[in-house]
């Protein structure tokens, strides 16, 4: 995120489905789309835009194999080699006993591990003021933004002529 | 797939909504002036909470000796409620994340609530391992940490250990789920706030702007949440069933016990579940949100976990005898015929006979008889840690150490209380945040809402629908 004001042009649809077609249009004709915000999320979306799927969950698992690991291995460390303690007669160093902490501690560190990694990646903490371009998009409207902030006026009317053929309801510009 | 959308496909939102109108009905009971019936309520559930902490000092005071637990019944109220509160716990992971993986839509309507209530059941569930303890302020012993006596390590041997993880993993994990799911709807709030309360909920939002990338990442987050959820919340109650399972007391020492704990948890979850939102529908007037075809839904879910607790029950009887153990057989003939016959035949009675009344489906959509069976549920499953906790611990090895238990006013006033503390989080919850999933729901208008699939439904939408409800049968 960079501390720079952006001027943004953007249009308002509402219905997903105009949205869809809307982005579609967009890609064949080339037209370099900011970002698109909406209320919920469109399913089909995302390969319309071109996002790649998400990696979030490849480090799900790594997260979560640390924690099996780190969960296994100290508690093998603690009982076996740290301070050896005899349990009812048990081995020194009982791995079926260590089964459930090892499983909660996957869980724990792929969970806190992957939904700091989220919060981090979208720029999201508490006190992050919102770069929001219209109140409604939270609410019923579906948006497209193009950053218009070096661009030719002949572009920025490409963008006009974009939002007004696939039937954007509202049109604005917006610095943010 | 070209099967019509309509018979398989339940209306869940009702009303003609339109996105609009689904941010306004979700968004207004945190808007509005608390209404009389939330005062009078939260009054009462602030009184019992104040009892709560009263009886909880009084017994960090006094010591434990002020409860009825005595030597022969050590574990006695406290534990029960706390397998109770975990149990309650459990239906709000059991909505959010395994009805997600199974693509069930119903769950958007309840899942928010359900989740809370998760987080809230959590928290009175630990307060009473904690305060049975006695030395509260040395509490932070059950952790590994690098100490001046050793290092002396916990014993990770032990089930109670595991219980510590399982438990607090449970809540953090439940946690944060259930406020990453809330976000997009915090941001809903806060857009349409206005002076203080905008600068709060933006501090609340953490700055969620509905990015098409974010919510990608946000629906693969939650997806993979639900899925380490799932696991997690059968781990939980499979490790509190340990505690007992794997201790050498008959009647506690059996196989059993995780899958009959795990699913006596949902089953009472569920109608902890039931309780609430036959409340909360009423009072936020969300019926159009949590519908009846909801209730029915939980309901069936009750029946088929009080049918497997009533199998479960009738198997452990039938294996203590089988086995030709005497001293199995006498822990459950005294459980039946025991000092404490009068709760196993509350626990038979209420968790085994009144949800099978579920089968008929005018009960099932019947608001009043879900409320009054979800009620005799919950008293059913709490009669149920009773039984295997104190019947059991009151008939021990040694007839001299025999003894019988009944709670103080102390136990009475801190269970009662944990029930006000409960409320008394689940209203502030309502006033703060939506009780519904608003972007949840908003995703299933087209393929579950009335003007879509239902009977009045036109019929360009209907074949609208069914357009969206293919489309997103094959992504899925």
């Amino acid at each position: 995120m960079s501390a720079e004001s952006k001027k943004v042009l953007y249009g308002l649809y509402n219905d997903e489905e105009e949205l869809k077609s809307a982005v579609k249009t967009a890609r064949q004709g080339h037209l370099d789309i900011m970002d698109v915000y909406t209320p919920f999320p469109v399913h089909g979306l995302d390969p319309i835009l071109g996002l790649s799927e998400s990696r979030l969950h490849i480090l799900g698992f790594v997260y979560g194999a640390t924690g099996a690991l780190f969960g296994f291995l100290f508690m093998s460390w603690a009982l076996a080699k740290d301070w050896p303690i005899l349990f009812g007669g048990k081995p020194y160093w009982p791995v079926p006993s260590f089964i459930p902490i090892t499983f909660e501690m996957t869980v724990l560190f792929a969970a806190w591990g992957m939904t700091i990694t989220f919060y981090t990646i979208c720029g999201m903490w508490p006190g992050v003021k919102a770069k929001i371009l219209d109140n409604r998009i939270s609410d019923d409207k579906f948006c497209i933004a193009f950053d218009v902030t070096e661009v030719e006026q002949r572009v920025v009317s490409s963008f006009k002529e974009f939002f007004q053929r696939t039937g954007a309801a509202e049109v604005h510009e917006k610095t943010i | 797939m070209s099967q019509p959308v309509a018979p398989v496909r339940h209306v869940l939102i009702e009303g003609n909504k339109s996105y609009h109108q689904i941010s306004e009905d979700l968004c207004v009971p945190t808007e509005r002036a608390p209404s009389r019936e939330w005062i009078l309520a939260f009054s009462v559930a602030s009184a019992f909470t104040a009892l709560y902490v009263f009886a909880v000092v009084w017994t960090i005071w006094k010591g434990i000796g002020e409860w009825g637990a005595n030597r022969t019944i050590n574990w006695a109220w406290d534990i029960t409620n706390f397998v109770w509160w975990i149990g309650i716990g459990h239906a709000g992971t059991l909505i959010s994340a395994i009805l997600l993986l199974f693509r069930q839509r119903w769950r958007t309507g309840v899942n928010r609530a359900a989740e809370a209530m998760t987080i809230f059941a959590v928290v009175c569930a630990g307060q009473f391992p904690l305060i049975h303890m006695g030395r509260l302020w040395l509490a932070f012993f059950i952790f590994p940490f690098p100490n001046t006596r050793g290092p002396l390590w916990v014993n990770f041997n032990s089930p109670l250990l595991w219980d510590v993880f399982a438990i607090s993993t449970y809540f953090s994990v439940s946690l944060l789920f259930w406020y990453t799911g809330l976000v997009p709807d915090l941001a809903t709030v806060r857009d349409r706030a206005a002076g203080f309360r905008k600068k709060m909920y933006e501090i609340f939002s953490f700055g969620w702007t509905g990015s098409a990338k974010h919510w990608q990442r946000w629906e693969s987050l939650s997806l993979i949440l639900a899925g380490l959820s799932t696991p997690l919340v059968l781990s939980v109650h499979t490790i509190v069933s340990f505690d007992f399972a794997t201790s050498v007391i008959p009647g506690w020492h059996t196989t059993i016990f995780p899958p009959y704990f795990v699913a006596g948890a949902i089953f009472s979850g569920f109608a902890m579940v039931q309780t609430l939102m036959v409340i909360t529908r009423k009072v936020l007037k969300l019926e159009e949100y949590i519908t009846i075809n909801h209730i029915d839904s939980m309901n069936k879910v009750i029946v088929l976990t009080g049918t497997i607790v009533g199998v479960a029950y009738l198997t452990e009887l039938f294996i203590a005898w089988y086995s030709g153990y005497i001293y199995e057989q006498f822990a459950f003939y005294n459980r039946v015929f025991g000092v404490y016959w009068w709760s196993y035949f509350g626990m038979m009675f209420c968790n085994v006979i009144s949800p099978q009344l579920f089968w008929s489906r005018r009960i099932r959509r019947s608001i009043w008889w879900t409320f009054f069976l979800s009620i005799v549920v919950n008293i059913g499953m709490w009669f149920e840690r009773f039984v295997i906790i104190a019947t059991t611990l009151a008939r021990d090895y040694l007839p001299s150490s025999w003894s019988y238990y009944t709670p103080t006013w102390v136990e009475i006033s801190i269970f009662t209380g944990t029930i006000g503390l409960f409320f008394f989080l689940f209203m502030i919850f309502t006033r703060l945040a939506p009780v519904v999933a608003i972007a949840e729901v908003k995703a299933i208008l087209k393929v579950a809402g009335d003007q879509y699939i239902g009977p009045k439904a036109h019929k360009d939408a209907h074949h609208h629908a069914q357009q969206v409800a293919e489309k997103q049968e094959e992504e899925n």
